[in-house]
């Protein structure tokens, strides 16, 4: 279990994250939505242990959240990280290295089922594939957590299709978490238990997607436009 | 990515009503076996926890028997199949009453009607 409380995070004046409160239970796909700016990547930055918080706490499991307690939560950046002369299969190599949740067979499971050759290099990969062994090393860690900042944006239907269905096959939904921004909304509202929305550094509605439709009659994203329009 | 579901329907129901219709048309035959949940979720692009919820609903309704070891068969049943199909169409017409009250028409004119476009389309 992931809680955050009153969370403030400042860079310079300006308040990133502020007053923010959530509990991140296992076993649960997630979607973190808001504008630009709203706080989405701080905030998963947070939960990794890559940002520390001005003042409120984040714990896992009872413990204050460091680099060193995050070794069961997979973050994946929005960027491009890979050292690109590395192959798939040298990059599945690095990444058994530095993480001991890794699992190499699992990694190299997903890459099949994902159609990529072990033996291409990053740098001759197209922008589809580079997201495609993004998600495959970072789902091959064991974790308990799965952080995944904007793993659909700028990828065609048929990469965000794929990675979709890895996301379902290759983790176990009675016990880890994935939370992800996304502003692809609509698309993945079938893939989430949860919608957690951002304004301004702070949460401003968590609800179970199945709820949203049987309390409001609509689906995430009218009820979203909705809540933005009750707000301003 | 997977289905288009309707907005204003949880996608479990929905999901639900998809297979159901499937047995009800008779592509899903009694005794046939149901593809594992992670298999249809992974295929139709739902969560997980969403399949299973519509399988555990399935096997409450009884339209589904969980067979320890061996996954989820649809019922061979036939009385319960019968009435689900009843089901079904006690569901439409009760819409379509709903839908053609709100407008105004009458029934009896509405059934004059159904009556003269089923003599065609026999």
């Amino acid at each position: 279990m992931i809680e955050l409380r009153n969370i403030t995070k400042k860079y310079g004046r300006r308040k990133a994250l502020e007053g923010l409160t959530l509990s991140l239970p296992q076993g649960k796909i997630i979607g973190l939505v808001g504008e630009n700016g709203s706080g989405k990547t701080t905030l998963l930055k947070l939960i990794s242990g890559l940002v520390a918080p001005d003042s409120g706490s984040a714990m896992l499991n009872g413990s204050h959240i460091t680099r060193r307690v995050a070794t069961t939560i997979a973050y994946m950046p929005d960027a491009d990280l890979f050292y690109p002369y590395f192959t798939v299969n040298q990059l599945i190599e690095f990444y058994e290295s530095q993480f001991t949740d890794f699992n190499p067979m699992k990694a190299k499971e997903i890459t099949q089922f994902l159609n990529l050759s072990l033996d291409s290099k990053i740098k001759h990969l197209s922008k589809g594939n580079r997201g495609r062994v993004k998600i495959a090393v970072t789902l091959g860690r064991e974790a308990d957590y799965y952080l995944l900042d904007e793993p659909f944006s700028g990828l065609d239907p048929m990469v965000r299709d794929d990675i979709a269905k890895g996301m379902i096959r290759f983790t176990d939904s009675a016990r880890q978490t994935i939370l992800m921004s996304t502003h692809e909304i609509k698309e993945v509202e079938p893939l989430l238990d949860e919608i957690v929305v951002l304004r301004g550094g702070r949460i401003i509605a968590h609800e179970a997607v199945d709820e949203i439709r049987d309390t409001y009659g609509k689906d995430a994203t009218s009820w979203m436009v909705s809540l933005f329009r009750e707000g301003s | 990515m997977g289905i288009n579901f309707l907005p204003d329907k949880p996608i479990y129901q929905q999901l639900i009503d998809l297979i159901t219709g499937d047995i009800i048309r008779g592509t899903l035959e009694p005794g046939e076996k149901l593809p594992s949940v992670r298999d249809y979720a992974v295929e139709v692009g739902v969560n997980a926890n969403t399949m299973q919820r519509v399988y555990k609903e399935l096997e409450q309704m009884e339209i589904t028997e969980t067979k320890r070891g061996q996954g989820s068969f649809v019922t061979e049943d036939e009385v319960r199949i019968a009435m689900l199909r009843n089901e079904m169409k006690e569901q439409l017409v009760t819409s379509f009453i709903q839908n053609v009250e709100a407008l105004g028409f009458t029934t009896s004119e509405m059934l004059q009607h159904l009556q003269e476009r089923g003599g065609k389309d026999d």
